[in-house]
């Protein structure tokens, strides 16, 4: 499975920017509000300034997730709350993110929420012409069959488990 | 990737604002359309889907618009270039400007640009412009979940009902003579690539055939015959369904000019 890069920024970050990557592990996602923004991966940088201005590098999930804007809001919102003002999120777009980037508390969560996580990893390709099988989160049944490609949201698809017949949600590999 | 010129010769800045109006356009104008969907489609799954993949396309279209209008330079945002321009500036593809007719047409149009989608984004990767490449990378991920859905009920429906069938097989006949502008020349995507922007639109052709033919083999649908083109969605040669679409599409900005929410 492919590293965030973001995890592995995150480890060696001077004191400064590790506290602004706490902050962040503190902002949840407003589609998926189990998942903080750090825990979904979307967070790419963290740069504090000498005069102290922070800037937060941030991927989208999809390139048209309505999502994204208010998700630059609140890392600001929340910020600013902490007493950074004037930070920027910026957006960064390469290289693409990708749901291998979700952390594995991540994955926890979401499957706890009913969401079933990636069911594997997207470094080839050519999994998306194969369907995994993906086990119901409430009884982990595999005998689950997809109905939609996309559900509520464009990272989602639509399944229904044949063992416990409740519908549930899938977080896309992509 | 060896479909992009190897020779650069340096993109003008007018040549990468009009190829961005391009592929933006085209992603625009198809998110327009299947967005007519919603609230209407044969069932939820179908509703959220297609509006899905328009959030998708939505999404490549700002970005592609967001580029145009900070090389032009002039200060015209995302916003002016989809809602402030007339049709005789659009140059979208006309396939994607085709009405609606019913969910068999719909897929049909969608699996059709999907396949070229996938062809055009994989290429794109190697634009010498890194926010073509960018967008390219992103994009191709999920145009491969498009066309995995497209192609899907492509075959369902094909192979389906003699109902679906015959409305699938008709959605096809119709829009068929639309395809040839996807790999036309005398176009900005040809200029592009001859500056190393793009792939030149017609070396996707052979990579789309074959995708197209075994998905319609196994649709068990017909392919219909080429036929020469008459429309240029690309050189800006629309048919007449584009004001209508612009007409809705625009309505707020014109008659409100400036109105934010």
């Amino acid at each position: 499975m492919q590293q965030a890069p973001a995890n592995r920024v995150e480890g060696f970050a001077a004191p400064a920017e590790r506290e602004i990557w706490r902050i962040l592990a503190d902002v949840p996602d407003p589609e998926i509000p189990v998942l903080s923004v750090v825990e979904l991966g979307i967070i790419r940088h963290v740069r504090v300034a000498d005069n102290g201005r922070v800037t937060v590098g941030v991927s989208p999930t999809y390139t048209g997730c309505p999502a994204t804007e208010v998700i630059a809001r609140s890392i600001e919102t929340r910020l600013e709350a902490e007493g950074y003002e004037h930070s920027k999120v910026e957006q960064v777009l390469s290289p693409p993110w990708t749901s291998d980037w979700l952390t594995e508390s991540g994955r926890a969560k979401l499957k706890e929420y009913g969401i079933a996580p990636p069911a594997q990893s997207v470094s080839n390709p050519k999994h998306l012409f194969r369907e995994p099988k993906v086990a119901c989160p409430r009884c982990s049944s595999l005998q689950t069959s997809k109905q939609s490609e996309f559900a509520s949201t464009p990272c989602k698809a639509l399944y229904r488990c044949s063992s416990c017949l409740e519908p549930f949600e899938y977080f896309k590999c992509i | 990737m060896s479909a992009v010129a190897t020779t650069v010769t340096a993109a003008s800045t007018d040549l990468r604002f009009r190829y961005a109006l391009h592929l933006g356009d085209t992603s625009l104008i198809l998110a327009q359309r299947l967005g007519e969907w919603v609230g209407h489609a044969p069932a939820l799954e179908e509703d959220l889907a297609l509006a899905n993949i328009a959030l998708d396309l939505l999404g490549q279209a700002r970005h592609l618009l967001s580029y145009a209008g900070e090389i032009e330079g002039k200060g015209r945002s995302e916003d002016d270039l989809a809602f402030l321009r007339d049709p005789s500036d659009f140059s979208n593809l006309a396939l994607v400007e085709q009405p609606n007719v019913d969910f068999g047409h719909t897929l049909v149009r969608q699996f059709l640009i999907d396949a070229w989608q996938l062809e055009l984004f994989e290429c794109l990767q190697g634009s010498s412009e890194p926010r073509f490449a960018e967008l390219a990378a992103k994009a191709l991920k999920e145009t491969r979940y498009h066309y995995r859905f497209s192609s899907g009920w492509m075959v369902r429906l094909g192979d389906g009902t003699e109902e679906s069938h015959k409305r699938v097989q008709a959605g096809l006949d119709a829009l068929w003579k639309f395809t040839g502008e996807l790999f036309a020349p005398g176009a900005v995507d040809e200029e592009a690539a001859a500056a190393g922007l793009g792939p030149d639109p017609a070396s996707l052709r052979a990579a789309w055939n074959a995708n197209v033919e075994q998905v319609l083999a196994e649709a068990t649908l017909k392919k219909p015959a080429d036929v020469s083109y008459r429309w240029y969605g690309k050189r800006q040669q629309h048919s007449e369904h584009l004001s209508h679409l612009l007409a809705e599409m625009q309505f707020m900005q014109r008659t409100y000019p400036g109105a934010q929410w």
